[in-house]
């Protein structure tokens, strides 16, 4: 039942996502909304790999194997991936929108549209 | 030595990067040689792989960590737990584009660049980008493929807004990080949605266990869609003109190696990881063929008409990049549907696979005539000091060298006989006309505009009286410009000349890699 929920969450999560991409014109809020939806997505990978009870995936702390139960170690090794990597996509996006504003004097993306056309 | 061979044409570029500040220490020149010498190792290498998967149409296996790499089953398992990469004659194919297309870029940038405290990170950017597209060109795992293409979107999108001086490339890389963001986001959840059915990443796997359910074809949109943003086609194309435009030439034409790699997955995808025509509980493979198939004829028409009314050169030459695009997803879009319909013998034979060689034969001959022309389009932009074509004139005077290259890529992406957009524009209208002729004169007729738009930039960039008072920089084009933009006029000759050998050494094989039924 709680994994019912858990997906529930998954969906809002990225929906919310979605809807504030769709609806923000700030360059900044852009990267906050990128960063809800792979927020979601991890959540979804981790319960995924989520086992009621189960321990750690750890070598030496596995227990007897009569009531061996562990969660699942590689959608935790990817979402420790994805975490950096979103990192590293929101650094680099909000180095962007710093230097757009210094050449353009706004975050506003309908101010900014266009800004490729003239010359 | 050898033995490695699959895993070292990653890590060595991927090295060499992080080694380029400590050579940049040493010295400029020693830093561009340790590049040049890292790309041609890369592309030596993977010429050596062509005798063992194209020739004897062989697939490599090589499982990262194992004691026996190259074996098929190292440990003997019931499933695969490492991470296995596989080179079959498609991954060798685009990994040949992308290391050739690498190879002339950084010709090209190693004096068109200028030599600021940047330009290290600008090669850095660049083995990363070659790393990325060759990575996710060669893993059979789905994670793996993501993470390669996070490295690619991210090198790409610094190296967009290089010149972060000026006004618009930083909003340029923006729009490609979001763009790149929200697709690969959507592709991760796709494979999220497999790895819950399956339990594994690996594409063959996955693959064999498929049961096509409600589950498989949502996996199959969110990741079909993402990749075809990334690859340009209508209608998610808003990305490509203003990032190609804004981007430094040399790293537009390695731009369009990249989309030509998302444009890998998505064939990969339809093939290698959901095609399973011969089973009967197979998703409607055919619907699968027929999307593919509008979105080519889509990105064609639109990207064409787009191009026409551009004023900007760089924007018209990226409408193009969308519709040629579109030659490649029709002609394996047809392939599939043919494919599927039913009768894989005489059908997919006469006419199916043939449009399908002309569909993959077009991503290499697209690679390098537009690489060939935004190459061209560096040194014209250069000279004017704007993209407007409204104010540019005469420039055949100055630099006959720049013309002729000009001419070679304009006729090869126009279809015109003796090069090599010809022949596999010529594959593709024939097949294509056998499974339905108003696609085929759709086609036809994009390539007539094409010719249009083309023949207009010549007209106004190259022909006229000399004006040399509209001249805004007049160095003379360096040896490496010209080294870079003459490999790929001879490559483009070549192939126009001889296809039926690159037919027989390289596509062939690729095909062979998708349509193989295990």
């Amino acid at each position: 039942m709680s994994d019912f929920f858990l997906y529930v969450t998954v969906v809002l999560l990225i929906f919310l996502g979605v809807v504030a991409l769709l609806y923000k014109r700030n360059l900044i809020k852009i990267v906050l909304a990128i960063n809800i939806v792979e927020s979601g997505i991890n959540l979804f990978f981790l319960t995924l790999g989520y086992r009621p009870e189960g321990t750690a995936p750890i070598f030496t702390l596995a227990p007897a194997l009569s009531d061996l139960k562990m969660v699942l170690p590689t959608p935790q090794a990817l979402i420790l991936t994805n975490i950096v990597i979103g990192f590293a996509t929101s650094a680099l996006m909000l180095t962007f929108a710093i230097l757009t504003y210094r050449n353009n004097r706004t975050l506003d993306i309908f101010k900014l549209r266009g800004v490729e056309d003239h010359e | 030595m050898s033995k490695h061979l699959p895993i070292l044409i990653i890590t060595i570029p991927l090295l060499t990067a992080f080694m380029m500040p400590i050579a940049a220490r040493v010295g400029i020149r020693f830093r561009n040689v340790l590049m040049l010498m890292a790309i041609l190792a890369i592309n030596i290498m993977l010429l050596s792989l062509i005798p063992e998967v194209a020739l004897n149409f062989g697939t490599i296996f090589y499982t990262v960590g194992a004691p026996n790499p190259l074996a098929i089953n190292p440990e003997g398992l019931a499933f695969p737990i490492r991470i296995i990469l596989k080179i079959d004659g498609f991954s060798l194919f685009m990994g040949l584009i992308s290391g050739t297309v690498a190879l002339v870029a950084f010709l090209y940038s190693w004096k068109f660049i200028k030599e600021d405290g940047k330009k290290t990170y600008y090669f850095i950017l660049m083995l990363l980008m070659l790393v990325g597209m060759i990575g996710l060109e060669f893993t059979n795992d789905l994670f793996n493929f993501f993470v390669f293409m996070e490295i690619l979107s991210i090198s790409c999108a610094a190296l967009v807004a290089y010149e972060t001086e000026e006004k618009h490339p930083p909003y340029a890389g923006y729009k490609y990080m979001l763009i790149s963001a929200i697709a690969t986001s959507f592709l991760l959840l796709g494979i999220g949605l497999l790895y819950a059915q399956y339990g594994s990443f690996n594409m063959d796997y996955i693959h064999n266990e498929m049961n096509h359910s409600l589950l498989d074809k949502m996996a199959l949109i969110f990741m079909l869609i993402p990749l075809a943003m990334k690859a340009g086609a209508i209608p998610m194309h808003m990305w490509v003109p203003d990032t190609y435009s804004e981007a430094p030439a040399p790293v537009t034409a390695m731009l369009v190696t990249a989309s030509q790699a998302s444009l890998y997955g998505v064939f990969r995808l339809s093939f290698s990881l959901f095609g399973n025509p011969i089973s009967s509980i197979s998703i409607n493979y055919n619907s699968l063929g027929w999307v593919i198939i509008i979105l080519g004829v889509l990105s064609m028409f639109v990207g064409v008409a787009m191009a026409l009314v551009q004023h900007d050169i760089k924007r018209l030459m990226a409408f193009h990049a969308v519709s040629q695009t579109g030659y490649m997803l029709l002609g394996v879009g047809v392939g599939i549907a043919v494919y599927a319909a039913g009768d894989k013998g005489a059908a997919f034979e006469s006419f199916g696979k043939v449009a399908m060689i002309g569909g993959i034969f077009h991503i290499m001959n697209h690679a390098f005539y537009k690489g060939l022309l935004f190459l061209t389009s560096g040194v014209i932009v250069r000279r004017f000091g704007t993209r407007n074509l409204d104010k540019m004139i005469g420039l055949a005077h100055r630099d006959t060298f720049t013309a002729v290259a000009f001419i070679i890529g304009a006729l090869a992406i126009a279809g015109i006989p003796p090069f090599n957009g010809f022949a596999s524009k010529l594959l593709i209208y024939e097949s294509v006309y056998k499974f339905s002729p108003l696609l085929s004169i759709i086609a036809m007729f994009v390539s007539v505009l094409t010719l249009a738009s083309f023949v207009k930039v010549f007209y106004s960039a190259f022909l006229g009286p000399r004006r040399d008072d509209l001249i805004h920089n007049t160095e003379p084009i360096s040896a490496g410009m010209k080294i870079g933009m003459g490999i790929l006029c001879v490559l483009v000759v070549l192939m126009g000349l001889f296809p039926e050998v690159v037919i027989d050494v390289l596509v062939e094989p690729a095909i062979a890699g998708l349509v193989t039924i295990r």
